[in-house]
C-alpha cells in the first residue's frame, strides 16, 4: 500500500478506535432501574404460570408459588391436552384446537383473498366510487363488534351457518374486511404509477396483471396481514363465544370453560398448561415471521 | 408503418385546462420529438395517446383507426417510461415476454423475437438475471427491449433517458436513433432535453402551456423559430434578443435598437408578413453567427459591434463572451484562443452577418 492511502485509512479508522465515555449518571440508573421494573412485571407472571404447569397438585398446595417445581411432571400437560373438562365434555383443549384450526384457515384465506383483490382493484384501478367506498369501509372499521352482534347473528342464522366453525371464520373475514383492505390498499399505492401503467399498456387483463406482478410483489405485506389475522383469530374469544355453540368452539372458549369447571377443587397445573397451550400458536407463528413482519410494516419505497 | 393524429384534443384536470384544442398530424415512420418546460402537457399528450389518461374532447386515430375509446393495450403500440418500469419479480426474459403472451403470441414466436430484441440490444447475456441486478443503462435497454419485442407500429418514450448520467445518455440517445434508422417505427419522444430533440428528432413539436408553438424540422426550429418562446428555449445559450422599431432609410427598412441606435439593414430579410415603419420589434441572432477578431472584417454584409466584454464562459472547444451593450449583455461565440489572450475592458471587435438575422413582433412575439 502506498504512503498517502495509508495515511489516508488511519485518519479514517481514528475516530472509531477512540473509545466512548459512558458515564454513569444518576438519571442512566433510573433509566435502568425503571427497565427491569417494567420487564419484571411482565415476566413474573408468566414465570409463575410456566412453573405452575410442570408442578403437582400436591405441590402446589404447599403455597410456594415462586419455586422451582420439585419434581417436574407433564401429568397437567397432557391432561389440559386430551382429557380436561370443560362443562360435561372432557376431550381437553385439543377439541377447541382443532376447532380454532377450522375457524383460523378459513378465514385467513378468504379474508386475505377477498382484502387483497379489493385493495388492489381500489388503489390501482380507477374504479367508480372507489373513494366513497374506502372511506365506508373506513368508518365500519370503528363500529364496535357488539353493536353488530344481533344482526350478525340473524344472518348467520338465515345462512344456516350459525353454530358452525365456518359460520364463526366468516364473521372474522366480514369484521376484518375494513382494516385488511386499507392495509393492502396502502400498500399498492406505494407501487409506481409508472409500473402499473406498463402493465396496463402490456396486458391490460384485471387478474393478469394481479397475479403476475401485483402479488409477487406482496410477500412482506402478505406476512403483515397474515400475523395480524392469525393473532386476532386465534386470540378472539367473544365471537368464539357467541357464533360457535357446542362443538364448534375455539380452543379459548373451551380453556374458559375447562377453568370455570370444576370437580372438588381446582386443578391449577392443568389450568396453567392449557392456557399455556392455548397462547402457544400466535406466538410460534410471530417468532418465525416475526422478522419479515417488521420489513413488511417499514416497507415503503419499492424501486421498479 | 402507421400514422398518428390528433384532432381538437381537450384535457381538462378540474378547472385546470392543460390542452385546448390541440391538433397534431404525425406521418409514418416520423420520429417526433415533444420538446418543452415542465409542465407543458407534453406528457399529457403522451398518455393521452398512449390510453393512461382520457381525453375530455376531440379524436386520436393510429393508422387511420380512432382509437380515442379504446383500451392501451388494443391501441398497438409500445411505451418506454423514464423510470424503466420493469416488473421487478420477473427475470429479464420475464419482462420481455409478459407483453407477448398476454397477446397470444405463440411460443416459438416469442422466443425469436425476445432472442432478436436481446440481440439488437446486446442484453442476451442478462436474459436470466433481475432487474434489481442490471446497471441503469441495463435496465433502460430492457425497458427498450420490452417495447421492441412487441413489434407494434408506434413506440413511445417518455423521457427515457434522463435517469441516467451525461456519458451513457449520450450513448443511448445515438442506440435510440439507428433502432429507429433500422426499423422505421414511427417513435413519439417527450423530452425537456433540447439536444435530445435536435440530434434524434425528424420534426421537432415544441409545446408551452398546452399549445404546440412550432412543429418542423430540427434545422428550421433551430434557425427560424416561429415566435419568441421557441427562439428563448430552443439554442444554448438562448438566442440574444434586442428591443428595436422599425425604420425607414431611403426606401429600405432597417430595424433600429431603441437604446443605443444600432441599425441592422433589413433589406435582404425574408418577410413572412408586413410591417410598417414605427412597429416596435425584438431581432434576434444566435451567439455563434458572430464572427469575431481577425475574421470580422472579412464578414460580408454585417453589423459591427465593438464593445468590451463583461464576462467569459468557457467551454473548452470555445468560449461565450458577453458583450455588454447597452441595453443588455449579448452572447457571442468566439474561438477560446480569444478567450485566452483578451485583456480586461478593451473592446472585442465582433460582426454579426446580416442574412442570420431574425425579427419578431414584439407584442404578439410572431416571426415577422
Amino acid at each position: 500500500m502506498s504512503q498517502p492511502s495509508a495515511a489516508l485509512d488511519r485518519v479514517a479508522v481514528a475516530p472509531r478506535a477512540r473509545p466512548r465515555r459512558r458515564a454513569l449518571r444518576p438519571s442512566r440508573i433510573a433509566a435502568f432501574a425503571f427497565l427491569c421494573v417494567a420487564a419484571l412485571l411482565f415476566c413474573v407472571p408468566l414465570y409463575v404460570v410456566v412453573v405452575t404447569s410442570f408442578k403437582s397438585m400436591d405441590e402446589i398446595r404447599l403455597g410456594r408459588t415462586f419455586d422451582l417445581p420439585h419434581v417436574w411432571t407433564l401429568d397437567a400437560w397432557t391432561s389440559a391436552w386430551g382429557q380436561a373438562c370443560s362443562g360435561l365434555s372432557c376431550g381437553g383443549v385439543s377439541v377447541g384446537f382443532v376447532n380454532s384450526m377450522w375457524i383460523l384457515i378459513p378465514s385467513l384465506v378468504l379474508s386475505i383473498a377477498f382484502a387483497m383483490v379489493t385493495g388492489y382493484a381500489a388503489s390501482l384501478w380507477r374504479v367508480k366510487w372507489a373513494n366513497g367506498f374506502l372511506f365506508a369501509l373506513f368508518i365500519c372499521s370503528f363500529v364496535p363488534f357488539q353493536i353488530i352482534m344481533y344482526p350478525l347473528i340473524r344472518a348467520t342464522a338465515v345462512l344456516s351457518v350459525y353454530g358452525t366453525t365456518f359460520g364463526v371464520a366468516l364473521i372474522h373475514v366480514v369484521l376484518s374486511m375494513p382494516i385488511l383492505t386499507l392495509i393492502f390498499r396502502n400498500y399498492f399505492m406505494s407501487i409506481p404509477q409508472e409500473l402499473i401503467a406498463a402493465a396496463m399498456i402490456d396486458s391490460g387483463s384485471f387478474w393478469r396483471i394481479f397475479f403476475e406482478i401485483v402479488l409477487p410483489m406482496s410477500g412482506n405485506i402478505l406476512i403483515v396481514a397474515l400475523i395480524l389475522m392469525v393473532t386476532g383469530v386465534w386470540n378472539d374469544f367473544l365471537v368464539g363465544l357467541t357464533f360457535g355453540a357446542q362443538g364448534a368452539q375455539p380452543m379459548t372458549v373451551i380453556l374458559n370453560n375447562i377453568a370455570l369447571t370444576t370437580t372438588g377443587g381446582n386443578n391449577y397445573a392443568t389450568d396453567m398448561a392449557a392456557a399455556l397451550m392455548t397462547a402457544a400458536p400466535p406466538l410460534i407463528i410471530y417468532l418465525l415471521l416475526g422478522k419479515f413482519f417488521v420489513q413488511g410494516v417499514t416497507a415503503g419505497a419499492i424501486k421498479g | 408503418m402507421p400514422a398518428v393524429q390528433f384532432r381538437n384534443i381537450v384535457k381538462h384536470y378540474g378547472n385546470l385546462a392543460v390542452i385546448e384544442n390541440l391538433d397534431l398530424d404525425i406521418g409514418d415512420g416520423e420520429f417526433v420529438v415533444l420538446l418543452g418546460p415542465s409542465g407543458c402537457g407534453k406528457t399529457t399528450l403522451l398518455n393521452l395517446l398512449a390510453g393512461l389518461i382520457e381525453v375530455d374532447g376531440g379524436a386520436i386515430s393510429i393508422d387511420g383507426r380512432d382509437v380515442t375509446d379504446l383500451d392501451p393495450k388494443d391501441r398497438g403500440l409500445a411505451m418506454v417510461f423514464q423510470s424503466y418500469a420493469l416488473y421487478p419479480t420477473k427475470t429479464v426474459r420475464g419482462n420481455l415476454a409478459f407483453g407477448l403472451s398476454a397477446r397470444n403470441i405463440s411460443r416459438d414466436e416469442s422466443e425469436r423475437r425476445i432472442d432478436w430484441a436481446a440481440r439488437l440490444l446486446r442484453i442476451d447475456h442478462l436474459l436470466d438475471r433481475k432487474p434489481a441486478q442490471l446497471s441503469g443503462g441495463q435496465r433502460q435497454r430492457v425497458a427498450i427491449g420490452r417495447a421492441l419485442v412487441k413489434q407494434v407500429g408506434v413506440c413511445l418514450y417518455d423521457e427515457p433517458l434522463s435517469n441516467l448520467d451525461a456519458k451513457l445518455r449520450t450513448e443511448m440517445r445515438m442506440e435510440i436513433k439507428k433502432l429507429h434508422d433500422q426499423l422505421r417505427n414511427t417513435v413519439v419522444y417527450v423530452t425537456h432535453d433540447q439536444v435530445e430533440a435536435m440530434t434524434m428528432a425528424t420534426r421537432i413539436a415544441v409545446m408551452d402551456k398546452g399549445v404546440i408553438q412550432q412543429f418542423s424540422s430540427p434545422a428550421e426550429i433551430y434557425d427560424e423559430p416561429e415566435n419568441l418562446f421557441v427562439a428563448d428555449f430552443v439554442g444554448s445559450p438562448s438566442m440574444n434578443m434586442l428591443d428595436c422599431e422599425i425604420g425607414d432609410a431611403n426606401g429600405s427598412i432597417t430595424a433600429v435598437d431603441s437604446v443605443d441606435k444600432l441599425v441592422f439593414d433589413l433589406d435582404g430579410y425574408s418577410w413572412r408578413r408586413p410591417v410598417e415603419p414605427g412597429r416596435q420589434v425584438k431581432v434576434g441572432f444566435r451567439a455563434e453567427h458572430f464572427q469575431a477578431g481577425g475574421d470580422a472584417s472579412s464578414a460580408g454584409k454585417h453589423v459591427r459591434f465593438e464593445r468590451p466584454v463583461e464576462y467569459f464562459e468557457k467551454h473548452g472547444p470555445d468560449a461565450i463572451a458577453f458583450l455588454s451593450l447597452p441595453q443588455k449583455a449579448i452572447a457571442v461565440r468566439v474561438d477560446s484562443r480569444i478567450a485566452d489572450s483578451y485583456r480586461s475592458g478593451q473592446p472585442l471587435l465582433t460582426a454579426l452577418p446580416l442574412e442570420k438575422i431574425n425579427v419578431f413582433d414584439a407584442s404578439s412575439g410572431r416571426r415577422l
